[in-house]
């Protein structure tokens, strides 16, 4: 291995001793005359060709963006700046945010990534000001008149290279915007600096070849109908051998009350599956009508990472599904970005879903008044009610060899305002649960640095400096509370805090909220549970039963 | 370079408009060039708000800082997440009026281990919320050169804004935490490494600006005295549409007015406009709802998705032998 990502001694040293930006050490020029640099880990690979020529974006070749020549196509300046016209019409976000920023520097140390790395153009205001430079350039007289005495500056290849790094070395977390007087959202930048990459053909294969697959097959790894259903019946046999209990999860199924839509990673990623087999196994424990679909098997949707129409197309298969196979409602399940969709998006690209009825519970009678248009529900919601109303058998002692934290996701914290429920159902299903500090949760939460279609391997670099924030936050609760056990409600959390933890903190493992839910429902007819749903041995569970019959 | 450039300009303006109304240009200075401004400021702000509500809002997006509205025995967030009209009123006029998203603001140190503490920083919005409101007793207070009784609120607010009685004439408390916000504001950019990375000299300049006005406008009532009778005079003919010429005032005066002018005419084209821009910030003034009541984007394009049934028509042989069901049967295989 090479330097991808650093070691871990090598980075800690660089944290301590090197000149930094976080520190107060100036760099001693201005950012913009700090050139770009790609080296090994702080770029993602290109889109291939055929992927880009599926997806119908322009100027499909093959390149690196470690190449001098980027192979654009003639013209491309003006591609970009019509782009951008045509963006600052339709998108008043982008236009505000382009105007309105007054540089007052609250947003400067809210970046994970500004704190993982101090580089100056991880300041939000700064990777704003990237676009802000131009378009003053292009669409202001001031800028047009005193041109870098006023801060613009011509849309050059050097440029669109920085553009092309720093919109992705941002995950659309939203922190900054939590921050700015303003509410300026740098997400809103970063969605049209990419949808302007796009233009360009500065794609990166890590989210266009989701987004293709996705198209295609119905979800980001291109799995064919059948090797979907085998794969969920695996889980099912899995949870039959471990549980005794026999789940019989249906697909496509017409009639059925409610359709469940969740990541794909869910499916097919370690740990994600374990979330899977929760779900089964609760759905079984109260009876749920629901089906699987295998068209709609993917919850994730990286086109919000590609253009606004790539996020319509990819997302129009949920409501499209639901029509077809007649279902009442949709329930989701645990994934960020997905929900960032469904809650602010879908109903507005893809309604009315009128086909659909407003979404009751079926086990508690409880409506679900929030989500009367879109009609779609989230696990955690769905859960936390059926817990409230005492739907469910749960033994929390079964989690007891976990001590966890919550990761609140970013997308369900400053996306939905989704900050209670999960905890509540966490509460529920184990006893030792433990927060990180203030400022590093709920709507003041870190990402997982790796989120927004940035969770490549050859990206281990930036994704280990950006973690670190979160990684952090999570030591602190370890070596206070001796915390093992990370519990997130996101797919992109599942496959990529694995790593971090492993880098930063090693012996935290991270769990769905409803694996941890499956490991304390206490099912009717099942075997003797001894350990969880990974197979480790649940401590303490047996020694207390035992503890209790010495007491009497 | 960022600095001395915005600080030049200002100096040379406040000279341009001592020496011309010396020169006998108090025509120019105290008649035309406040009218120029006015319509530059009034047309300006008018044109950049409209350029703005000319672009819709596709897609319903508040940042959600705290819960929101979910299960009845969840409490929510009504001011951090709101679910409906009043909601959303409380959280801008939170906003607007007291800054409580800067009041969140907190300053992070990198701390060996490594390891990330954050602490409270509060000098931001304090120093802020001083500016934005001293600034704007200062406009109601002038309000007494515009209308030939004084009104009650304005004697109100002098005699409030007054009241340590010190000096002669009385001080006035915004006067001082205004030169002192302004000042703490820009030491605030210079002083550290991230503010100077990220501050134009468009930062600097209206700071510097602003700074200049109030200065040239203390200096006027305690130092460089003018004649405040001819001032009102002045200032109401100008409100009434009259272009009669100014009386003998004094130097001082006019660079104040002037400097005035400029930031009038200077306003909607900067970032200043932050100030109508608050309002229409779609990630603050819109309700968390989006799944209960569906926002309406205008250009909402049809696009293009594949259909189950063309996804079917790809994998029907393969769905049949998985035992998934299908719409269409696969075609009978003939012999």
């Amino acid at each position: 291995m090479s330097t991808n990502p650093p070691k871990l001694a090598d980075l800690q040293l660089e944290y301590e001793q090197a000149p930094s930006l976080l520190k107060g050490d100036s760099p001693g020029k201005e950012w913009l005359d700090i050139p770009v640099v790609f080296r090994d880990g702080n770029w993602c690979h290109a889109a291939k060709p055929n992927v880009i020529e599926d997806l119908g974006f322009n100027n499909p070749r093959k390149w690196s963006p470690a190449d001098e020549d980027w192979k654009l196509e003639e013209g491309w300046q003006k591609i970009v700046k019509d782009g951008m016209k045509e963006r600052l019409d339709k998108f008043r976000s982008f236009k505000l945010f382009m105007d309105i920023c007054v540089r007052c520097g609250a947003c400067s140390d809210k970046c994970h990534f500004f704190l993982g790395s101090g580089d100056p153009k991880n300041m939000p205001v700064v990777r704003a000001e990237l676009m802000r430079s131009v378009y003053r350039h292009e669409f202001t007289w001031s800028g047009k008149l005193f041109k870098g005495l006023v801060g613009a500056r011509p849309l050059s290849e050097e440029v669109l290279k920085e553009w092309f790094m720093y919109f992705h070395q941002c995950t659309e977390c939203r922190r900054c915007s939590v921050f700015c007087p303003f509410g300026i959202d740098t997400a809103e930048v970063t969605l049209m600096g990419r949808e302007l990459l796009n233009l360009a053909g500065t794609n990166i294969n890590w989210i266009s070849e989701p987004a293709s697959n996705c198209n295609r097959t119905g979800n980001h790894l291109g799995i064919e109908p059948h090797t979907f259903k085998n794969v969920v019946e695996s889980l099912a046999e899995d949870i039959e051998d471990q549980t005794g209990i026999t789940v019989n999860p249906t697909f496509n199924r017409k009639g059925a009350e409610i359709l469940f839509i969740t990541p794909s990673g869910d499916v097919f990623g370690d740990p994600g599956i374990y979330t899977m087999m929760g779900y089964l196994m609760l759905f079984e424990h109260i009876g749920l009508d629901y089906t699987l679909s295998t068209y709609a098997s993917e919850g994730g949707n990286f086109g919000l990472f590609t253009s606004n129409q790539s996020m319509k197309k990819i997302n129009a298969k949920m409501f499209h599904e639901a029509e077809r196979l007649g279902v009442k409602w949709i329930l989701g399940g645990e994934c960020g970005h997905m929900w960032r969709v469904v809650h602010q998006y879908m109903d507005t690209m893809n309604g009315p879903a009128d086909f659909l009825e407003e979404p009751v519970s079926p086990i508690t009678g409880t409506k679900f008044r929030n989500a009367t248009s879109t009609k779609m529900v989230h696990i955690a919601e769905f859960t936390a009610d059926l817990i409230h109303q005492d739907k469910l058998k749960l033994d929390p002692r079964r989690n007891d060899h976990l001590k966890t934290t919550f990761h609140d996701s970013c997308n369900i914290a400053r996306g939905m305002g989704m900050l209670e429920e999960p905890r509540y159902v966490l509460r529920n299903v184990c006893n030792s649960f433990n927060e990180m500090p203030e400022h590093t949760i709920r709507e003041e939460t870190f990402c997982c640095g790796s989120g927004s279609g940035l969770n490549t391997d050859e990206y281990m670099d930036i994704r280990m400096r950006g973690g670190f924030p979160r990684a952090s936050a999570v030591k602190h609760v370890k070596d206070k509370y001796d915390v093992n056990a990370l519990v997130a409600i996101c797919a992109i959390d599942r496959a990529s805090l694995p790593p971090l933890m492993n880098y930063w903190n090693p012996g935290v493992s991270v769990y769905g909220l409803h694996e941890l839910v499956g490991n304390a429902l206490v099912m009717e007819g099942e075997n003797e549970r001894t350990e969880d749903l990974r197979e480790d041995e649940m401590v303490d569970f047996e020694p207390e039963s035992a503890a209790r019959e010495e007491d009497e | 370079m960022k600095l001395i450039y915005p600080l030049l300009a200002i100096l040379l303006l406040a000279l341009v408009a001592y020496f011309g109304a010396a020169a006998g240009l108090e025509y120019l200075f105290g008649v035309i060039i406040p009218y120029i401004s006015i319509v530059l400021f009034l047309g300006g702000f008018s044109w950049k708000i409209y350029d703005w509500v000319k672009s819709p809002v596709p897609f319903r997006i508040p940042t959600t800082c705290g819960q929101a509205k979910s299960l009845e025995w969840i409490k929510r967030d009504e001011l951090e997440s709101p679910s409906g009209f009043w909601g959303v009123f409380g959280r801008m006029s939170l906003e607007v009026l007291f800054f409580r998203s800067l009041f969140r603001n907190t300053k992070a140190e990198l701390a060996p281990g490594p390891s990330l503490a954050y602490a409270s920083s509060k000098w931001l919005w304090m120093a802020g919320l001083l500016f934005h409101w001293s600034l704007l007793v200062i406009v109601l207070r002038h309000y007494r050169f515009f209308l030939a009784s004084v009104p009650g609120f304005v004697e109100l607010l002098e005699s409030v804004d007054g009241f340590l009685q010190i000096t002669l004439p009385t001080l006035y408390i915004t006067d001082l935490l205004l030169v002192i916000a302004v000042t703490f504001l820009l030491i605030r950019r210079l002083a550290s490494a991230q503010m100077r990375i990220i501050s134009l000299s468009t930062d600097y300049f209206p700071l510097l600006l602003i700074l200049a006005i109030a200065l040239s406008g203390i200096s006027m009532r305690y130092l460089d005295k003018v004649d405040v009778v001819e001032i009102k005079i002045l200032v109401q003919g100008l409100v009434s549409f009259q272009f009669d010429a100014p009386g003998k005032i004094g130097g001082m005066f006019y660079v104040h007015l002037f400097l005035v002018c400029v930031l009038a005419s200077y306003f909607p084209f900067s970032k200043l406009m932050h100030m109508g821009g608050i309002f229409l910030s779609p990630t603050r003034n819109l309700a968390n709802n989006s799944r209960e009541k569906r926002h309406i984007n205008p250009w909402n394009p049809e696009v293009k998705f594949r259909t189950y049934a063309e996804y079917e028509d790809e994998f029907r042989e393969k769905m049949v032998k998985a035992d998934l069901p299908t719409e269409v049967p696969l075609p009978e295989e003939k012999e």
